[in-house]
């Protein structure tokens, strides 16, 4: 750490991004001029509508997309658009999908040591112990294929994937909408643990509230492929929006969770 | 809600499902048994515990290694258990529809979604290709797709998670079944595209009288929406109740898994983690609140 | 944690509890080579239970077999002519009868099949991996990488194998090795597109796309992961291959481009043969059975490979 002092520069600046896909006749703006900061140690998140633009921002800035409008840097050096190993070995993605994000063919073990091979680690086996157990996977899952899992379990293997080489930041994409609701009491924990103990940066997508309010400090609501405003967890916790449309799409939440259940105490 | 069930459409009775390899032999379900009428019926528990599996078995679509085995398994007045994979295929197609867990696997990734919904259509429908577009484009905006025209000539990697899931619940609800398997259909969806597919398929129960059993593990969700709570754990359903009742209810599972949410109306550090109990594995059962 | 605590429902089945077969059944491999034992051993189960997999490897094996063996199991000297006992039906002195020059068939079809295996195997080996990596290699880096392998292989695949087969004998010279390398450089373009196929749709799924956030190398990924995800269908791609790989090699042979006329190479067998298979069937005929069941022996153990390699495939 260079200075004690809270930094006042982010870590990971994204300066009027905007990314399209389709043929040049027919381009299609999914992700429009769109900025946002996040500092080291923080956790931001990313809410908004399916469709509406969240998963693509993250696939650019993990590097799997170079075909963007705008700049993003990382500790103040705008990032190549091809990024590079010691990119790749600062910041790790969790995909949204757990059935297509592990390759059929390899067992948990091969998935795991694949990372470390690249990354020239030591003490493949014990990071490997260690890892699964981090995410609460036993021994016995070590050596089996992703068929033979079911989708949580999958999910934390993904997980243990971007943990294994020690990260600065993650790159969440709904990394539990896939998981039951004690996988995600777990996933969530760990997630939140990890974050103090290595000083983990995360940028989350989800768009489960509560999980955006429980994980991130901040959080960008968009719309269209557009961050119309930013958020504080309490704000999100509050339904206090400045925009109408923020307030709308927290309000449904809120709703969501009232007529479910009330937790007896 | 609980109305007198006359003749459900799906009577199961100690329904096993063994996986069985050299290695470990293994029951993802353990003497399950449910019934299912033309009503919401939620399947909620950990993964692992066996939901989507007992879900695949009522169409026989568990993987090779495993074996099924029940008391009784019957879809009306047909015995699935000695149904031929000749009669599964035509109940498949046209009786009860399963949308999987898995949305993009099950689209084929070489053809746009447009023409695979067509293609769908046109199999249990006899019309115009013409025709059958315009029912196709309808479907999608239907499932609250913003741009269905775009979104027609999409390769399946192209679309997002959300409208992968909205386009399997599409095509699923072509050949107009008589039940649907839902497996997880809306944990890609944010809440308000989630309510408004959730209302599409409520009103096919309430006006078709499609029957639905919605497998999750979002249980605000299943106690809002569906009729009736099946608890699964380790291969069991350890209570089964009505969705209101969902709040009191009596295994100390189906308690821990309420206290896990993280909730917007109260701040927590550390969310609580269910700690199991290896005696619930075979432990006693809830049915409707009392012991069963 | 959790998975540990739900470990338990496993029930444990009468199962020898010492020696290999335990150390293969054991519910929790201990090393990765365990791992990869065990999976050995769950392909060679789901093999064996595949009756026409099963089939076609018996007779294939029968076949090394035979032709490993050929000096003690043949009956006759294989270039022997004799003129007195030519175009002799099938009899106890000459089991599979003699061809138009009194040499024993039954005796030749032995050492034909070393030739024969000697051919296909040779051709296979250099095959597919070069249509492998060509195709991978395309499929994955797509751009002008693609265009120009792609465009090489539309080169290939505009002339039929045998013609171009016949053109690079033609410039190597005449011989049963520059047959194999003629039919291999007519053979491998097929492969490089189906497995340009594959890999076209394996390169957009999340798992590729994972392993390129690890900061995988290009080779890494086309080595490491993309590859394994083609080999089935490569495997079964070519063993459909092997009996136009047999009959190529008959009709350079039938031509004085392949093997030459005395050696017993089936397909020139069966070329020679057709002049009398109105009176004498069986020197074209048992040739000719012979190149089917081969063929038909590789075809059905490479659909069954198919299953097998597949570890979804429960
Ligand atoms: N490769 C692509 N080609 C064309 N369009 C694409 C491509 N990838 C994404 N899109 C489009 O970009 C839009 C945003 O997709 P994205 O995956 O970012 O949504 P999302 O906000 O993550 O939604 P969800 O919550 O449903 O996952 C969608 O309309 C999608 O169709
Ligand atoms: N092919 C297989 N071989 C061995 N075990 C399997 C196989 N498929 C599934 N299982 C096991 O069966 C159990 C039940 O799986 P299932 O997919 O039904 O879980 P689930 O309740 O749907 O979980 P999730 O919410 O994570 O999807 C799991 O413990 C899984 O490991
Ligand atoms: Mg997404
Ligand atoms: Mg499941």
């Amino acid at each position: 750490m260079k200075s004690p002092m809270k930094p006042t520069r982010p870590l990971i600046e994204a300066i009027g991004l905007s990314i399209s896909f389709g043929p040049l006749h027919a381009r299609n703006r999914v992700v429009d001029d769109v900025s946002f900061r996040i500092n080291k140690g923080e956790a931001y998140g990313l809410i908004g509508e399916s469709g509406c633009g969240k998963s693509t921002i993250l696939r650019v800035l993990s590097g799997l997309n170079g075909d963007y409008e705008g700049a993003l840097t990382l500790n103040d050096r705008e990032l190549p658009k091809k990024r590079d190993k010691d990119f790749f070995r600062r910041a790790q993605m969790v995909f949204q999908d757990p059935y297509g994000s592990l390759h059929p063919r390899k067992i948990v073990e091969k998935v795991l040591s694949e990372p470390l091979k690249i990354h020239g680690f030591d003490r493949h086996s014990e990071r490997i112990a260690e890892t699964l157990d981090a995410v609460g996977l036993g021994a016995s899952f070590r050596y089996r294929y992703p068929h033979e899992l079911s989708g949580g379990q999958r999910q934390r293997v993904a997980i243990a994937r971007a943990l294994i080489i020690e990260p600065e930041i993650l790159l969440l994409d709904e990394p539990t909408s896939a998981l039951d609701v004690s996988v995600q009491a777990e996933i969530l924990n760990l997630l939140k643990r990890l974050r103090v103990e290595r000083n983990l940066t995360y940028l989350m997508v989800s768009h489960d509230l509560a999980v955006i309010a429980h994980i991130c400090e901040r959080a960008g609501m968009m719309f269209k492929g557009r961050i119309i405003e930013e958020l504080t967890s309490q704000q999100i916790r509050k339904s206090e929006a400045r925009e109408d449309y923020t307030r709308e799409f927290l309000q449904a939440s809120v709703e969501a969770v009232e007529r479910g259940p009330e937790v007896a105490a | 809600m609980d109305k007198p069930l006359v003749k459900p459409l799906i009577d199961v009775k100690d329904l096993t499902i063994r996986f069985e390899t050299p290695q470990r032999t293994f029951d993802a379900a353990r003497g399950v048994s449910f019934t299912i009428g033309r009503e919401k019926v939620g399947i909620v528990g950990e993964s692992g515990s066996g939901k989507s599996q007992t879900g695949r078995a009522l169409l026989k679509l568990t993987p090779k290694v495993a074996t099924i085995s029940a008391g009784h398994m019957r879809f009306k007045d047909t015995d699935l258990l000695a149904a031929s994979e000749r009669d599964m295929r035509k109940i498949r197609g046209n009786h009860i529809s399963m949308i999987l867990q898995d949305p993009k696997y099950s689209l084929n990734p070489l053809m746009r979604i447009g023409q695979q919904i067509v293609e769908a259509y046109r199999l249990h429908h006899r019309s115009p290709k013409a025709e059958a577009r315009e029912k196709a484009l309808a479907m999608l905006e239907s499932v609250q797709i913003r741009d269905p025209e775009r979104v027609f000539t999409l390769f399946p990697h192209e679309v997002s998670g959300g409208m992968g899931q909205r386009i399997m619940i599409a095509m699923m609800l072509i050949p107009e079944p008589d039940l649907i398997i839902a497996d997880e259909p809306t944990s890609a969806l944010d809440v308000t595209v989630r309510r408004q597919v959730l209302t599409i398929l409520d009103e096919l129960v309430t006006r078709r009288g499609t029957g639905l059993m919605f497998i999750s593990h979002d249980l605000n969700l299943v106690a809002g929406f569906c009729d009736r709570v099946l608890v699964m754990y380790a291969g069991r359903i350890m209570e089964d109740l009505p969705a209101k009742e969902l709040p009191k209810a009596q295994h100390p599972y189906t308690q821990a898994l309420l206290q896990s949410l993280p909730r917007l109306d109260a701040e927590t550090e550390e969310l609580k983690v269910p700690v199991r109990d290896p005696s619930w594995l075979d432990g006693p059962v809830y049915r409707n609140g009392v012991l069963a | 944690m959790t998975d540990k605590a739900i470990t338990s429902p496993a029930i444990p089945t009468a199962q020898p509890t010492a020696g290999l077969g335990a150390w293969l059944r054991a519910p929790v491999p201990t090393s990765p080579f365990h791992a990869r034992m065990q999976q050995f051993w769950l392909q060679w189960r789901r093999l064996r239970a595949n009756g026409s997999a099963l089939f076609g490897l018996c007779v294939i094996v029968f076949l090394l077999i035979a032709a490993t063996f050929a000096p003690l199991l043949a009956t006759h000297d294989i270039f022997e002519q004799n003129l007195a006992t030519r175009l002799l039906a099938p009899s106890t002195e000459h089991w599979l009868g003699t061809d138009e020059l009194g040499r024993d068939v039954y005796s030749r079809l032995l050492f034909g099949a070393r030739i024969t295996l000697y051919i296909a195997l040779l051709t296979t080996v250099i095959v597919a991996p070069i249509g492998l990596i060509v195709g991978t290699t395309a499929g994955y880096l797509g751009g002008w990488v693609d265009t120009v392998l792609m465009r090489i292989v539309d080169v290939f695949l505009a002339f039929p194998n045998l013609i171009l087969a016949l053109a690079f004998v033609a410039a190597l010279g005449p011989g049963i090795e520059n047959a194999i390398i003629a039919i291999s450089l007519a053979s491998w373009p097929p492969i490089a597109r189906l497995a340009r196929a594959e890999t076209l749709t394996i390169r957009k799924s999340d798992y590729i796309a994972a392993v390129r956030l690890q900061g995988a190398s290009s080779l890494r990924i086309i080595f490491g992961h993309i590859m394994p995800m083609c080999i089935p269908s490569v495997v079964v791609r070519v063993t459909l291959n092997m009996a136009a790989i047999i009959l190529t090699a008959a009709g350079l042979g039938f031509l004085g481009l392949g093997a030459q006329p005395p050696s017993p190479e089936w397909g020139t067998m069966l070329s020679s043969g057709r002049e009398f298979v109105m009176t004498s069937w069986w020197i074209a005929a048992i040739p000719g059975t012979a190149i089917l069941i081969t063929s038909l022996a590789f075809n059905l153990l490479g659909d069954g490979l198919r299953d097998v390699l597949d570890p979804r495939h429960g």
